[in-house]
């Protein structure tokens, strides 16, 4: 019972308990957790006490929202009110935020039961978990294999079964890759659809909060509870937003959907076969399919590997060892920041924090970072045309299936190419989703990347809905 | 060892970065940052002297709340997960008259 709009209906109508519920996917967790590592939390009591406050409201007569009695795994980077969050991170460790992020409390107010926060790369720096500071999480499908990352938990706690639905975070495709890679929907809205207060930030231009589910029609619910307008974040956009589970099921009929015939090579045979196969399915739904143009998709790469690291270079400045996590003790306070952060961070992230202080520095700006930003406006550019000819576009969402741990080996940019096809909507702001469409190499799943233009979630929606259909 | 950037430049960066990076670890990030640079210069091909920097994905200006007071964090709570305070506010180590 995975189904998370099944079972929001039966808990409201008393025919299930929440308690039960919860009861099953503790089950399922103390049976397949030890090997998969989805959670660097697991909130047993806390959600057994939440559960039994939605059945109380039911007994009583109250609603108790959208999503009673549904458990939802939470990406460890998104603030819980007294319970450790911690970014994977050893600097974050034991850390107790004072404030619950926006999405905790709608997710509360939606009657949602938080069941653990989940395993990340540290600090959302990576495509495979294996940053985590507390140790990888394993891909269910194959637990040889990384679940992709860098919110691999959530992927994984969703796809085996730990968790109904799951929130994560996506910086250049950390959202979309895991979902693909974990054969399960994974959603990048539009650039300020959902609230980022409470969200640990890495690069604050490109961060965005979404939803991780079953179903395209399990996602749609969980962003129409979790979106909308916050005046706690100032970059949230001051609209109200349709209600997406009301256009699921309205089919790819008219649709325009775009081949990008200049996309960069690197996708596997098995990969393009399914995208192909995903067009053919859009077709035949109704779609019509035109070709478009994006030259400098290419260059996303660079564009976003010298974006994301100077701006996460600025935002992890606050890790000083002063007002919250590690301190490492020192002589004078200037030598503390440094041992500390020596000590807290692990290689990725000094890694990045190193890359993004470079491009920032005198002498550099204009030839890194200042160029960097040319080419996300280019990039903007050439996506906005293309939307004007195409609802949505279609790529592969990673260029591979999940592949075994430590493949990437020592090479930081093997592992950044992981994020070629995703990068881009994180830098033009544009939504973006994986949905799962069949498998490839060793019988493992392969994710469809729909994309879509500013607060087209609609059509991207529709169009997802109708590959889902079009499998099942 | 490496052309693009320099065992000197890599750390005066960790100090501004406040990263205490072992001497290994500067050769390391040295070479990783180099590799890094190289493939970078892929947009060099481009041509953008006309190109408006693109700062932000949704263009929204001058966001300012009501000017009413609202409640803050708790400051016990806020204090409680620090590593070290003293009289309701964050203890430090010394700060003047040791380092340059």
């Amino acid at each position: 019972m995975a189904d998370a709009i099944e079972i929001a209906a039966r808990v409201r109508s008393g025919s299930v308990t929440a308690v039960d519920i919860v009861e099953q996917h503790l089950a399922a967790i103390a049976k397949r957790e030890p090997e998969i590592h989805a959670f660097n939390l697991v909130l047993a009591e806390q959600a057994r006490a939440r559960a039994h406050e939605v059945d109380a409201m039911v007994a009583a007569g109250r609603d108790p929202g959208p999503l009673a009695g549904v458990p939802i795994a939470l990406k460890d980077n998104m603030c819980t009110r007294g319970v450790p969050t911690t970014c994977s991170s050893k600097i974050l460790a034991g850390w107790k935020p004072p404030y619950d992020a926006t999405v905790v409390s709608k997710l509360a107010a939606a009657g949602a039961v938080v069941i653990g926060k989940t395993n990340l790369d540290e600090f959302a720096m990576g495509s495979s978990t294996e940053n985590s500071a507390f140790g990888p999480t394993r891909n269910p499908h194959d637990i040889t294999r990384v679940p992709g990352g860098s919110s691999g938990g959530s992927a994984a706690a969703v796809s085996a079964g730990f968790a109904s639905l799951g929130l994560g975070s996506d910086t250049g495709g950390s959202i979309r890759q895991p979902a693909a890679l974990c054969g399960v929907v994974g959603v990048k809205p539009t650039y300020g659809y959902v609230s980022r207060y409470g969200l640990i930030a890495f690069a604050s231009s490109l961060d965005q909060i979404g939803p991780f589910a079953n179903s395209v029609a399990d996602a749609a619910l969980l962003l129409d509870v979790i979106g909308g307008h916050d005046p706690m974040d100032s970059t949230s956009i001051p609209l109200t937003h349709p209600a997406l589970l009301d256009v699921v099921g309205q089919g790819a009929e008219g649709l325009r959907v775009g081949r990008i015939t200049d996309l960069p090579d690197g996708a596997d045979p098995d990969v393009t076969e399914r995208l192909e196969l995903a067009f053919d399915a859009l077709r035949a739904a109704g779609a019509t399919i035109v070709d478009v143009q994006v030259p400098a998709f290419e260059f996303g790469l660079t564009a976003y590997y010298l974006i994301g690291p100077a701006e996460a270079s600025s935002n992890l400045a606050r890790y000083d060892g002063v007002r919250y996590g590690l301190r490492v003790d020192a002589a004078d306070t200037n030598a503390m920041y440094g041992v500390t952060r020596a000590a807290g961070f692990g290689d990725e992230v000094k890694r990045r924090i190193m890359l993004g202080t470079y491009a920032l520095s005198a002498g550099y700006y204009d030839a890194y970072y200042g160029k960097a930003l040319k080419v996300r406006r280019l990039i903007h550019d050439e996506f906005e045309r293309a939307y004007q000819r195409a609802d949505v576009l279609l790529t592969p969402t990673s260029p591979s299936v999940a592949f075994p741990f430590g493949a990437k080996g020592d090479n930081p940019l093997a592992m950044y190419l992981c994020d070629v096809y995703t990068i881009p909507a994180n830098l033009t702001g544009h939504p973006g989703m994986s949905v799962p469409f069949g498998t490839g190499a060793a019988d493992l799943p392969v994710g469809v990347q729909v994309l879509a233009g500013t607060l087209c979630e609609p059509q991207m929606f529709r169009a997802a809905a109708a590959l889902e259909r079009a499998l099942s | 060892m490496s052309d693009r950037i320099s065992a000197e430049t890599v750390t005066k960066v960790a100090r501004l970065a406040r990263l205490d990076l072992t001497p290994e670890e500067i050769e390391r990030t040295t070479a990783e940052l180099d590799g890094m640079l190289e493939h970078f210069a892929d947009i060099d091909t481009l041509q953008l002297d006309d190109v408006v920097p693109m700062t932000q994905p949704y263009p929204l200006e001058n966001v300012f709340r009501d000017d009413v007071i609202v409640p803050g964090l708790d400051r016990d709570e806020v204090l409680a997960v620090a590593p070290a305070v003293e009289d309701g506010r964050f203890r430090v180590p010394p700060i003047i008259g040791l380092d340059a």
